[in-house]
């Protein structure tokens, strides 16, 4: 009791104890974990699927349990009580705790496999070969330390989504969403590429074997998807195969710009994405660690989108390698590729500078301007530029980087292992290029938007604090202005925490979207139009 | 340059400055002893329950102030000395002005009760009052029982606070049913289920006779009025309304009544001296609003009159139609254009109620009975777009009219259930109509052509 501790004063003791179900159901959930740890520190495990099933059992009923025990005896509503006083969910001890056993996880996933049991050629042993009944029963091989990972994925979005539809059971928006990405997780992420992994060699393929695909991976998500082996798999797989390469093309061209203007880029990252997936429901408990000040907004736009430049360079370079210079052999060149490629940025280049210049603030068009430059200056240097190389460098070595810089470290061991301390959605944010491509979109031609209803907000900052993109929602809701933002990836959050209903995400026409003025209903009409001159 | 001096950081306050500073370079200069920056006053309930730190309720970064050259000066006024155009702080001497405005706010009632300035009794209106409940109800092993005096709006957030720290709570109030001096009477009975679901004592028409010490002068308990039960207790939560935060003033020769007396100019009796928000009472009342208006939105739109009127276009505060917003525990709560309760409402104000059959969701409608003209609407649990029913205000739409486009105002998230078809029929029985709603038609709301 520290009633006289002044410095708690505002923290104070709060409804952060667990009851007694929930430590029981966090004792079960350690003992599964516990097993994936012996086995990686290769304790032998004589009867795998047994224990496999023990521990991921264990795991799902400890989060299960916990969970129930949490939201089923409360009212459906907010369930936010103690979030900032329990020190896993305010960067207190366990948050830094978890924060570094994450992080480590990832190092050892894409550094150090051979820890966790990886023998290139020879049995699995470790924690990867008690997987390795399961993997075989989806698409005949020994599971990989990918297939342990997407496992252990896919049951995180399922435990975690149950979780979510317990604690948002009063919200038919946020249970469809999860829904959603439970279904996208399970089916196209995890099942379905392993079915396929059991066509390769079968005459459907012709004999050809098909690249691992997430069918709901898009470019420049899936930056590998162009490069050189996997096209040949597609190639040399028959119709089938063909049919995936021009679907992936689509996706990129026609599929994702369609949705995207009718839905914004929420049809993505909030129903169908993976990374998406994981940070709404095994990230949910740390949406509200996300950075809002101004200062981050502006670290998140040049980071974000120089990303997109650098896989946009990355992906140029791989494709240009392996195409050939000889129009009599196959139409698409080296140089008619590249052709295209500047053809196409300039396309959209010149039609939000043309058509959208006013919706863009200043700095957005200076970094737009300059990175446009880069890439037709880069483009031209190749025409400079001796073979074997692509632009200045070779093309490998900018694959190579994009993969370890952005692939691996940005949106693993930054992006996940960071939960605990930066939020949910640091990757979504800073990192991944195909939500700024969307969010481009979003921002200048998109039907969505998040309506401020008239003057109804308090600015009470609840929406502002669960925004997990780090978006300031209140700096929009308390002038009365919609939230047109392209980051926001539309996960319905802060319309659900808003205790007065002042926000909804809905899809509307496009003119009067962006609304600047200052329409604080409930005002003389005549002040507002002096509010409003400039 | 023109020194502009405002007192009070809250919402009123504030703006003005904002707006001060949109239109003018005038040096602008706010006085505050609650807080060295703005925050939210209705959110200081979401840092108890832990949904939010003390920072995320205040709505600009700590840069903001500097940038926009607005000084912040942490101090109380003792006085206003109107004649030396000057406010004398409590510790650190005086500030001269060109023009005051006073914004500060209100302070909780309290009615002469015996014991009511006890150890452990206390309101919830500032981020003092935050920092004390902090201490006198940390938990339910140093607070075993709470007590609330008042069934308003503060009291039921008051009673959601400490429940989510289970401390027990008995909640006194005074009324036949929970606010139905404003809510009608469907309403308020949908409330006073909810607040039982919550596991709250809620006493109805039981009132506070007085508070009794211990041997230490802290609370014992209280003693009800009506029953002259004695309830033991550790804290009492005085939540019976507010009242505007003025003594300061009293020899200042600025007019007082309950509040600030102010024209529709928001000027004080005195030149260069006005008064906004919470602290502000108008000499008579707008339409149907009170003199005196404690409300967030309010407080909003005075400070953005006041700063026309300071930076040289005297201009009159003419509110809009009426609204307002809170939530009950778990129910949010909107309203557009009056809907009064039956202890107050006129003869030719006919209400149309419907309420869900399981979930608590409900609706009044209110319409003149002669002309049909739409009054306003209470909405619980469903919520409802502003700028429709303000269109529909302006336009005097009649009940028929507002039944039929019932879809076109809802502003519940994607996917919700709706209700309109339910509620129409219940419409239709109650009157005699034959109204079909209409389907949501995203031209109507977005008024595109």
């Amino acid at each position: 009791m520290n009633t006289l501790d002044k410095s708690m004063a505002l923290t104070g003791q709060p409804p952060k104890s667990l009851s007694l179900n929930q430590k029981l159901a966090t004792v079960i959930g350690m003992v599964g974990l516990g097993i994936l740890l012996l086995a990686t520190f290769n304790v032998s495990f004589p009867n795998k699927t047994l224990w496999l099933v023990v521990s991921l059992g264990s795991i799902s009923l400890g989060t299960l349990w916990f969970s129930w025990d949490a939201y089923s005896k409360k009212h459906p509503g907010i369930k936010n009580d103690g979030v900032w006083f329990k020190s896993m969910s305010s960067r207190g001890l366990w948050g830094w705790m978890a924060g570094l056993a994450l992080t480590g996880f990832y190092i050892v996933l894409y550094f150090y496999p051979e820890y966790l049991g990886l023998v290139s050629g020879g049995e699995n042993k470790g924690v990867i070969a008690l997987f390795d009944p399961l993997s075989k029963l989806l698409s005949g091989n020994p599971a990989s330390q990918w297939f342990v990972y997407g496992t252990l994925y896919t049951v995180a979005i399922l435990i975690f989504g149950i979780k979510f539809l317990w604690k948002y059971r009063h919200n038919r928006y946020e249970k469809l969403r999860t829904f959603s990405v439970m279904f996208f997780q399970l089916a196209f992420a995890f099942i379905i590429p392993e079915m396929m992994a059991r066509l390769n060699g079968h005459k459907i393929l012709n004999g050809g074997s098909l690249p691992y695909y997430d069918l709901k991976s898009v470019w420049p998500l899936n930056y590998y998807n162009f490069e050189s082996y996997r096209i040949k798999g597609f190639l040399s797989s028959g119709d089938i195969g063909f049919a995936l390469l021009v679907f992936a093309i689509l996706s990129i061209f026609v599929i994702t710009p369609i949705l995207t203007y009718r839905y914004g880029k929420r049809w993505y990252c909030s129903w169908v994405c993976g990374c998406g997936g994981l940070a709404e429901t095994a990230g949910d408990a740390f949406r509200q660690l996300s950075d809002k000040s101004v200062s981050a907004w502006k670290i998140e736009r040049w980071v974000v989108h120089s990303v997109v430049v650098f896989v946009t360079l990355m992906t140029t370079a791989v494709v240009y390698s392996y195409l050939g210079t000889d129009t009599s052999k196959y139409w698409l060149t080296k140089s008619t590729f590249l052709i295209g490629v500047a053809v196409l940025l300039t396309l959209v280049f010149g039609w939000a500078m043309i058509f959208k210049r006013e919706q863009l603030q200043k700095d957005a068009q200076y970094g737009a301007i300059g990175y446009f430059v880069i890439i037709i200056a880069l483009i031209g240097f190749h025409f400079f530029s001796g073979e074997g190389q692509v632009f200045l460098f070779k093309s490998e070595t900018l694959r190579k980087s994009y993969s370890f810089l952005i692939g691996s470290i940005f949106s693993g061991v930054i992006g996940t292992g960071f939960y605990p301390i930066f939020g949910s959605r640091v990757w979504c944010r800073f990192g991944c290029p195909m939500a700024a491509m969307m969010g481009f979109q979003q921002r200048l031609f998109s039907r969505f938007r998040i309506t401020t209803n008239g003057g109804q907000c308090i600015s009470c900052g609840n929406c502002s604090t669960y925004c997990e993109m780090g978006i300031d929602v209140r700096a929009y809701a308390q002038k009365g202005e919609n939230v047109v933002r392209a980051s926001c990836v539309g996960c319905g959050i802060c319309s659900a925490v808003c205790p007065r209903g002042v926000l909804k995400l809905e899809n509307g026409p496009m003119e009067g979207r962006i609304d600047g003025n200052q329409v604080l209903l409930g005002n003389d009409v005549d002040l507002m139009t002096l509010v409003n001159k400039k | 340059m023109e020194h502009i001096v405002i007192i009070g950081n809250g919402i009123a306050g504030v703006t003005a400055a904002r707006h001060i500073r949109k239109l003018s370079n005038k040096k602008i200069t706010i006085i505050s002893a609650e807080s060295d920056y703005f925050f939210s006053r209705t959110a200081l309930m979401y840092v108890y329950m832990g949904h939010m730190k003390f920072e995320h309720t205040q709505p600009y970064e700590n840069w903001f102030w500097k940038k926009n050259n607005i000084d912040l000066i942490n101090g109380f006024v003792t006085q206003v000395n109107t004649t030396e155009k000057e406010v004398i702080l409590k510790h650190n001497g005086s500030i001269s002005y060109d023009k005051l405005i006073i914004a500060t706010g209100s302070k909780p009632n309290k009615f002469g009760w015996p014991g009511q300035d006890l150890e452990g009794v206390q309101g919830l209106y500032s981020k003092q009052d935050l920092e004390l409940l902090e201490q006198n109800a940390p938990n339910n092993k140093v607070c075993k029982r709470a007590v609330i005096v008042g069934g308003g709006l503060i009291g039921i957030e008051l009673a959601e606070m400490l429940r989510t720290r289970n401390i027990p709570v008995t909640f006194l109030v005074r009324e036949s049913s929970f606010w139905n001096g404003v809510l009608p009477s469907g309403e308020s009975q949908m409330i006073n289920e909810h607040i039982l679901e919550h596991h709250i004592d809620l006493r109805l028409g039981a009132s506070l006779k007085e508070i009794v010490p211990d041997e230490k002068g802290k609370v014992k308990s209280v003693i009800v009025a009506e029953t002259g039960e004695e309830i033991t207790c550790t804290v009492v939560g005085l939540t019976a309304g507010v009242t505007p935060n003025i003594d300061f003033l009293k020899d200042s020769g600025i007019e007082l009544g309950k509040g600030v007396k102010v024209n529709r100019f928001l000027e004080t009796n005195i030149k260069d001296i006005y008064a906004i928000g919470d602290c502000a009472e108008q000499h008579e009342a707008i339409g149907n609003r009170r003199p005196v208006e404690a409300v967030w939105y309010t407080g909003r739109m005075m400070g953005e009159t006041v700063a026309q009127t300071i930076c040289g276009n005297r201009t009159e505060y003419k509110p809009g139609h009426w609204f307002n917003s809170a939530k009950f525990l778990d129910i949010e709560y909107q309203t557009y254009g009056w809907v009064f309760s039956e202890r107050i409402k006129g003869e030719d104000e006919i209400h149309f109620h419907w309420r869900h059959p399981k979930e608590k969701l409900c609706i009044t409608i209110a319409f003149d009975k002669g002309s049909k003209t739409f009054l306003g609407i209470n909405t619980f649990g469903i919520r409802m777009r502003h700028e429709v029913f303000d269109r529909w205000l302006n336009d005097k739409k009649d009940i028929d009219f507002v039944m039929a486009h019932l879809a076109d105002a809802n502003f519940d998230p994607e996917f919700y259930r709706r209700h309109e078809s339910e509620i129409v029929a219940k419409f239709n029985s109650d009157f005699g109509k034959n109204i079909v709603p209409k389907k949501k038609s995203l031209k109507r709301i977005f008024q595109t052509s």
